[in-house]
C-alpha cells in the first residue's frame, strides 16, 4: 500500500462538484483531506491518497480529466 | 543549548526534530526552522558580526547549521556582495537614496542561489547525506553542481529534456549527474517530488527546504549592516516561489528581535513578470490566495506558476504595507538596459523585472523621493544574454584607418571637428 500527498486545486466552475467523493468511488483509493480552503471562486485541498501505486496514478489522471489541477504537496520544485 | 530549537509547521505549529523533513505529518503544511533566540542573543553583537568572515557566514549564529565556524561550512565565500549606492539610477528615477544589492557577483556561480545552496549543503552534510540533488532549469542547478563539486559530494541535477544547450553545459562542467527527463515541466516536478520521497538523498529544495530557504535571510542581514545598521524604508524583491521575499522579511525582524536594530519600517514590495505573475496578480486583485498559471515570459528564473511560498509572500507584503506589481517582457529588457547603462551592472532577466517594477512603484508614488530604497538584483546578465541580443544594437564597423575612424565619430581633422 502506497501513500502519496498532493495539492489539488479546483477551478471556479468545479467548486460545487463532489470530486473527492467520486474519486473514492471510481478508483480503489482512500482519500484523506488534511487541509483545505474552499470558497465561491476557488478551492484547494492538501490530500493523501492511499492504495496501490498504479491505482493512485489512475486516480490522479481521473482528477485531471475532471478539470482539477494536481501538483505534488511541495507545489513547484523546479527552480 | 543548541541555537536550532526545532522545525515548526507554518500552519498548525506542530514541532519536529531538526532532521531532513519538510512537510507536517499532521496538516501537510510546510516546516521552517525555529531558533532559541535567547541563546543566540547571549553571544551576538554588531562587533562580533563586523569582525567575522568576509562572507555571509559572518551571520553563522543566525543560520540553521551546527558548524561552529566558517572553516567547516560548504561555500564559505558566498554572500557579502556589494551594496551599490546607485547615484545615476537615483537621479534618473528621482530618488534621494537608492541602493542595488548586487548578487550578480555572488560566489561561485553569480546568483543569489549560492546563499541558499551553501546553507543547504552544509546542513545536508551535517545530517549525514553523501548525495545532493535538485530540479532546476538554471541558477539552482549551477549552484548545487558547483558546491557539490567543491565539497566532494555526489550530485544529481534533473532538467527538462528541452532545456537550452548553453544551460546544460553550464551544469555539465562541474560533472554532476545531469538527468534529462523526457517530459514537460510538470513531469519533472512530479518525478523529483517522488524521488525525494523514495531515496536517501538531500534534495535541496524539497526535503532540505526548511534549511535551504533560511539562506535568503542573509540578504536582509547584509542590507542592514551595509546601510549602517538600519533597515531600508523600501525593498523591491523579485518573486519566483516567493521564498526570497518572505525570508528577507523574516531576516529584518530577526535583526530587531536580537537588538541589532531598533525598528523595521521596511515596506516589502514584490516584483514579477506579466507572463508569470500569480502572486502579484492576487495582490492587485485584493485576494489572499493565488491562482496557478502556465508561465510564458523571458524571465525564466522567475517562471514558477504554482509558487510554494506565494501565500506567505502575500502575507509578508500585506503586514509590511508594501505593494506588488508586474512588468511586460519589453519592460524587463528596458530594465536590464537601464541598470547596465546607469550603474554598469549587467543583470539577468530577474533583475530587469526588479528594475521595471521599481520604476513603476516610483511613478505611482508608492516609493517616495526620500525613501531609503534597496533593489535586489539576484543574478548575472551573462546567464541570459539571449534575452537582450536584439535590443543592444550593433558595433560600429570601420576600415582599419584613422580616416575611417574619425569620419565615423565625426572627430579630428577627417571628421570635421578640431584637428
Amino acid at each position: 500500500m502506497a501513500h502519496m500527498r498532493f495539492h489539488i486545486r479546483f477551478p471556479e466552475q468545479k467548486i460545487k462538484e463532489p470530486i473527492i467523493y467520486q474519486i473514492g468511488h471510481e478508483y480503489k483509493v482512500v482519500t484523506n483531506i488534511r487541509r483545505a480552503d474552499v470558497r465561491e471562486t476557488t478551492g484547494w485541498m492538501d490530500l493523501e491518497l492511499s492504495g496501490e501505486t498504479a491505482e493512485i496514478e489512475r486516480a490522479i489522471e481521473g482528477m485531471k480529466k475532471k478539470g482539477v489541477t494536481v501538483d505534488p504537496i511541495e507545489l513547484n520544485v523546479v527552480e | 543549548m543548541a541555537k536550532m530549537k526545532s522545525l515548526v509547521c507554518r500552519e498548525c505549529g506542530k514541532e519536529y526534530p531538526t532532521k531532513a523533513i519538510h512537510v507536517c505529518e499532521l496538516c501537510f503544511g510546510p516546516l521552517e526552522v525555529k531558533y532559541n533566540y535567547d541563546e543566540i542573543m547571549k553571544g551576538l553583537s554588531r562587533k562580533k558580526i563586523e569582525d567575522g568572515p568576509r562572507s555571509m557566514w559572518r551571520y553563522l549564529d543566525l543560520l540553521p547549521v551546527e558548524s561552529a565556524s566558517v572553516a567547516s561550512v560548504i561555500g564559505p565565500h558566498a554572500g557579502l556582495t556589494p551594496m551599490v549606492r546607485a547615484k545615476n539610477l537615483s537621479a534618473y528615477l528621482g530618488l534621494d537614496e537608492l541602493y542595488i544589492k548586487n548578487d550578480t557577483v555572488n560566489h561561485p556561480t553569480l546568483s543569489f542561489k549560492d546563499r541558499v545552496v551553501s546553507v543547504a549543503l552544509t546542513r545536508a552534510r551535517e545530517l549525514g547525506f553523501e548525495t545532493v540533488a535538485c530540479a532546476s532549469t538554471g541558477n539552482l542547478a549551477n549552484s548545487v553542481a558547483a558546491h557539490a563539486a567543491a565539497a566532494g559530494m555526489k550530485c544529481y541535477v534533473f532538467i527538462p529534456s528541452d532545456l537550452e544547450a548553453a544551460k546544460v553545459l553550464g551544469n555539465l562542467i562541474y560533472k554532476p549527474n545531469v538527468v534529462e527527463v523526457e517530459g514537460n515541466y510538470d513531469d519533472v516536478n512530479r518525478l523529483c517530488s517522488e524521488i525525494a520521497g523514495e531515496h536517501g538523498w538531500a534534495f535541496v529544495n524539497i526535503n532540505i527546504r526548511p534549511y535551504y530557504a533560511e539562506g535568503s535571510k542573509t540578504l536582509a542581514f547584509e542590507t542592514v549592516e551595509q546601510l549602517g545598521w538600519r533597515a531600508p524604508d523600501q525593498a523591491v524583491i523579485p518573486m519566483a516561489s516567493g521564498s526570497l521575499l518572505t525570508k528577507i522579511w523574516k531576516g529584518l525582524h530577526e535583526m530587531k528581535a536580537l537588538g541589532l536594530i531598533d525598528k523595521v519600517q521596511t515596506k516589502i514590495n514584490g516584483a514579477q513578470a506579466e507572463g508569470c505573475s500569480p502572486i502579484s496578480t492576487a495582490f492587485k486583485e485584493g485576494r489572499d490566495f493565488f491562482k496557478p498559471v502556465k508561465p510564458k515570459t523571458i524571465a525564466k528564473s522567475l517562471a514558477i506558476g504554482n509558487p510554494a511560498d506565494g501565500y506567505y509572500a502575500l502575507k509578508a507584503t500585506g503586514e509590511s504595507k508594501g505593494a506588488m506589481d508586474m512588468v511586460s517582457d519589453e519592460e524587463v529588457v528596458d530594465g536590464i538596459k537601464l541598470l547596465a547603462q546607469t550603474e554598469g551592472i549587467f543583470a539577468e532577466t530577474a533583475g530587469g523585472v526588479t528594475i521595471g517594477v521599481l520604476k513603476k512603484l516610483v511613478k505611482q508614488g508608492i516609493i517616495k523621493k526620500s525613501d531609503v530604497t534597496v533593489a535586489y538584483i539576484t543574478g548575472n546578465g551573462l546567464k541570459t544574454q539571449e534575452a537582450v541580443i536584439d535590443a543592444v544594437g550593433r558595433p560600429f564597423r570601420i576600415q582599419p584607418s584613422l580616416v575611417s575612424f574619425e569620419k565615423t565619430f565625426k572627430i579630428g581633422k577627417n571628421g570635421g571637428g578640431d584637428a
